[in-house]
């Protein structure tokens, strides 16, 4: 050993340059994790953004639409449902050969698939409106069709193409030239049910259901939540009562979520007959889910509410009902509800739960009521997922921004609430 | 009339009552008579007494009447219906409910006697649900009406009413625990009479869905769910592997070195990956990693499978960074300073203290931190059901397509089901297996947390 001969001094000196070399390491080991957590959260954000943002924007024909009365059978004196029965696709294409009069029959019905079947229902919908529109010529924007969107929106500038033929890329490339073709503002996205067609796919429905899963969820779990928490924390006489309910809600927090689905499965849809696939539910199998973070998040804002304002209140001659119902709840509140903004956040992107108990069903309507079958935005993206049509994909992502938007707000919500709080303080 | 109409009408008959019977002890009062409660008392005591028997008649109500009605329906069908099998039955029972309900265009044959009783049954339920619940309001309101009188202890009635609620409430935690567990067990149970524990736990050979077909139930299906489970260990390994390194690198970073500033900032930014749903992940699993891990796969000459185990493994270990990183920080930081301090004094440099004292220290936080992640690892279903592959391959290669026990439960349960077949319940059967495994997990990281924190407190 030559070290022996060193004295410490010595020794402690020679190592210091591997130490101090070491100590960069770790330091930048640490900051390269961080760095990784942050750039993950970039990467997954800005793919969702780049994929989905495409979304809000629908790619419309503009076109002159003459509306032929004798055509479509109508006076301008017809009944709604006389308007929605009568031809408009056919309008629409008639008017669309008029344009171009030499095509084949092979060439006019690719010209066809290019605009949406729901551009006739947008046309019918228009002349509902305006009756007396009839026999004019309107300057309408047709629905294009999703392959149609696609191209006019990713594919154009690269110069490539799917799915779409020669002479409909020529019809596409003078539409586009000339101004005929452009996108605007995708309503229907929200303002449309799901559908077959990506062209017609919206939210709606989806949001719908969420509101309805969400509000009974809200309506359960929060007197609930609160109640255990105020009987936890103020009247509960026995230490074994309270350590049984407390070693429940823990293990309710940290059982995987697809669980509760096969609670709600079991028991509320087999044994007690509840009706699968409605908000009514979903929002029973979710405020299972949303209970323990309410429950600890309420009881931690009673336990911060000052026992001298408790006892004011006794020394006032209240009851221990009164003190806490007067006096504990309603300082209590604002950390309650923070908890509870965060438990629905939390319950706004549950989806294996819901899978279980059929709300992965088609649904076209909008749900009005808590007991109409529906879906919620989490599954409809998963439904959306798994669908081939590259237009879908788009979709899902503009769907999952939607998600995130909400949750982003609730988020928000809740801190905000934090912090004002914590400045009365 | 309808739920919500139902619904208002309750609350207002509520308020309604509670106003006359504060009205009614306000009036005494003023007459100059002194009450044992305060007014407010005597009202909450009066609507409890109309109410509470209302709401307790609904809701029986509620959960007899299918059945009730669906034994008057089956009165009415045809003889050769009712000689049918009980399925056949079941059918023309809920056919005849939809008509009813006017959910089908038209009526069947021999069933239009059925229906019309059906729709006229359906008005006279009304009628009679209408009538009991007036009765059962009106009988509690003149209870407690004749029972009045100004000595009447009402708080002291309204408050141990107060308290039952309140101990109703704390009691669904444990119910709902209760209903897992009897949910899981009583499947589990009927599951194992059709497939043997020991094929279940030890086969290798995973086909549920042959038995599909009812010639082949028993014969060809098999559940054997190693592959299950060396799939789910595998994804969660991955994952674990990603959080493990990166959580904890970044927890000893941010309590340690890092500034207010950066700490302030990076913190709930890391946190966001916890509030992402889950599904968010599977999207970006499927869409994303997945091509890229297999092009990787392809420029490198390695095949690679399009549902790859290493994508969803990956993308699952980012999504658990902030479990493992809020958690190891809040230990860390648990840790005392005179433990720092004396390290420092004796010439160490940051790392060495942190390696040789603070990390040993809060060695038994940062394991319970890592079970809890395992633990979610292991029950995380959205990112593994649309991600991984369906096929139960046995396979060591994290290039492979591997199924995991969540994945396998969403796929045996979504759509029809038939509830006496072992393949919906072998997913029960799969649930009982994941609750245990999670509940053990989290019972153990639990204790060593308190364990840790008596330690230093």
């Amino acid at each position: 050993m030559t070290d022996s001969s060193l004295s410490t001094r010595q020794k402690v000196e020679r190592s210091l340059a591997r130490r101090r070399a070491t100590e960069t390491r770790f330091h930048a080991l640490g900051f390269m994790a961080v760095l990784f957590g942050l750039l993950s959260v970039v990467v997954l954000f800005g793919d969702i953004l780049l994929k989905g943002s495409s979304t809000f924007r629908q790619t419309v024909i503009v076109t002159d639409i003459h509306l032929d009365a004798q055509f479509l059978g109508l006076t301008p004196r017809s009944k709604e449902a006389h308007i929605r029965r009568a031809d408009f696709e056919g309008l629409i294409r008639q008017q669309l050969h008029a344009a171009m009069p030499t095509m084949t029959e092979d060439e006019a019905r690719e010209l066809h698939r290019l605009i949406s079947i729901g551009a006739a229902w947008q046309l019918s919908d228009w002349v509902v409106e305006n009756p007396q529109h009839l026999n004019q010529t309107i300057r309408f924007e047709l629905l294009a069709d999703h392959l149609v969107d696609q191209w006019f929106k990713h594919d154009r500038r690269k110069g490539i193409s799917q799915r779409l033929s020669d002479v409909q890329l020529s019809w596409l490339h003078e539409w586009a030239d000339s101004g005929q073709m452009y996108t605007r503002f995708n309503r229907l996205f929200f303002t449309h049910g799901d559908s077959q067609e990506p062209e017609l796919a919206g939210v709606r429905g989806a949001m719908m259901g969420t509101f309805l899963t969400l509000m009974v969820t809200l309506v359960l779990s929060f007197p609930i939540g609160i109640a255990t928490a105020i009987y936890l924390e103020q009247f509960a006489p026995a230490r074994q009562w309270i350590n049984l309910v407390e070693i429940n809600i823990n293990n309710l927090a940290a059982v995987p979520s697809i669980t509760f689905g096969l609670l709600g499965l079991a028991i509320f849809i087999n044994l007690f007959g509840v009706t699968r696939s409605t908000p009514l539910i979903g929002g029973l199998v979710l405020t299972l889910m949303a209970l323990p973070t309410i429950i600890i998040s309420a009881r931690a804002a009673i336990k911060s509410v000052p026992l001298s304002i408790q006892e004011a209140a006794y020394g006032l001659g209240a009851s221990k009902v009164q003190v806490v119902f007067h006096h504990v709840l309603p300082l209590a509140l604002p950390g309650m509800l923070t908890g509870t903004i965060l438990a629905m956040a939390q319950a706004l992107g549950a989806t294996a739960p819901l899978l279980l108990i059929g709300m992965v069903a088609f649904v076209v309507d909008v749900p009005n009521a808590i007991s109409d079958p529906s879906t919620v935005l989490p599954v409809q993206i998963f439904l959306w997922a798994d669908s081939p049509e590259r237009a879908f994909i788009e979709r899902t992502s503009g769907a999952i921004l939607v998600l995130l938007g909400f949750l982003i707000s609730m988020n928000t919500l809740a801190v905000l609430l934090r912090q004002r709080i914590e400045r009365r303080r | 009339m309808n739920d919500s109409t139902l619904f208002i009408v309750i609350v207002l008959t509520f308020i309604g009552v509670y106003r006359l019977g504060r009205n009614r002890a306000q009036a005494l009062a003023m007459a100059g008579t002194r009450l044992h409660s305060l007014p407010s008392h005597y009202g909450v005591l009066l609507a409890m007494w109309a109410g509470l028997p209302v709401l307790i008649t609904l809701l029986l109500w509620r959960l007899l009447e299918p059945t009730l009605v669906d034994a008057m329906i089956l009165r009415q069908l045809p003889e050769t219906v009712r000689a049918g099998s009980d399925a056949q039955v079941q059918l023309a029972i809920s056919m005849v409910r939809n008509i009813a309900a006017g959910a089908a265009l038209a009526t069947p044959d021999g069933f239009e006697s059925s229906v019309s009783h059906v729709i006229a049954l359906q008005a006279r339920m009304v009628l009679l649900q209408a009538g009991v619940l007036l009765a059962v309001a009106l009988f509690g309101l003149a209870v407690c009406w004749y029972r009045f009188t100004p000595n009447q202890a009402a708080r002291t009635d309204v408050e141990r009413m107060v308290r039952v609620l309140l101990l109703c409430s704390s009691a669904v935690a444990v119910l709902t625990t209760v209903g897992i567990l009897a949910s899981v067990l009583y499947e589990s149970w009927l599951f194992f009479g059709m497939v043997s524990p020991l094929e279940f736990l030890f086969g290798t050979h995973w086909s549920p869905q042959i038995s599909l077909r009812d010639e082949q139930t028993g014969s060809s299906a098999s559940f054997g769910a190693v592959p299950l489970f060396a799939g789910t260990l595998m994804i969660a390994m991955i994952a674990m592997l990603i959080a493990v390194p990166v959580g904890l690198m970044a927890a000893i970073y941010l309590s340690e070195y890092a500034t207010d500033s950066v700490r302030n900032m990076a913190k709930p930014t890391l946190e966001v990956l916890a509030g992402i749903p889950s599904i968010v992940y599977g999207f970006f699993a499927l869409l994303t990693v997945a091509p890229l891990i297999r092009e990787l796969g392809t420029a490198l000459g390695v095949s690679v499978s399009s549902a790859s185990a290493l994508a969803v493994g990956v993308v699952m270990g980012i999504m658990i960074i902030p479990f493992i990183s809020s958690l190891s920080d809040d230990v860390l930081n648990a840790v005392p300073q005179s433990l720092r301090d004396g390290s420092d004094a004796l010439g160490a440099t940051r790392n060495e203290t942190i390696r040789q004292v603070v990390v040993p220290a809060a060695l038994p936080g940062i394991v319970a931190a890592i079970m809890l992640a395992f633990s979610r690892a292991i029950g995380e279903t959205m990112i593994v059901t649309m991600a991984a592959g369906m096929v139960a391959n046995l396979s060591a290669n994290p290039l492979d397509s591997v199924t995991t026990v969540t994945a396998q439960m969403v796929s045996l349960l979504v759509g029809d089901q038939a509830f006496d077949s072992p393949k919906t319940l072998a997913a029960f059967a799969l649930g009982l297996v994941l609750f245990i495994t999670t509940l053990a997990l989290n019972y153990v990281a639990v204790n060593m947390v308190k364990k840790y924190r008596e330690h230093y407190d």
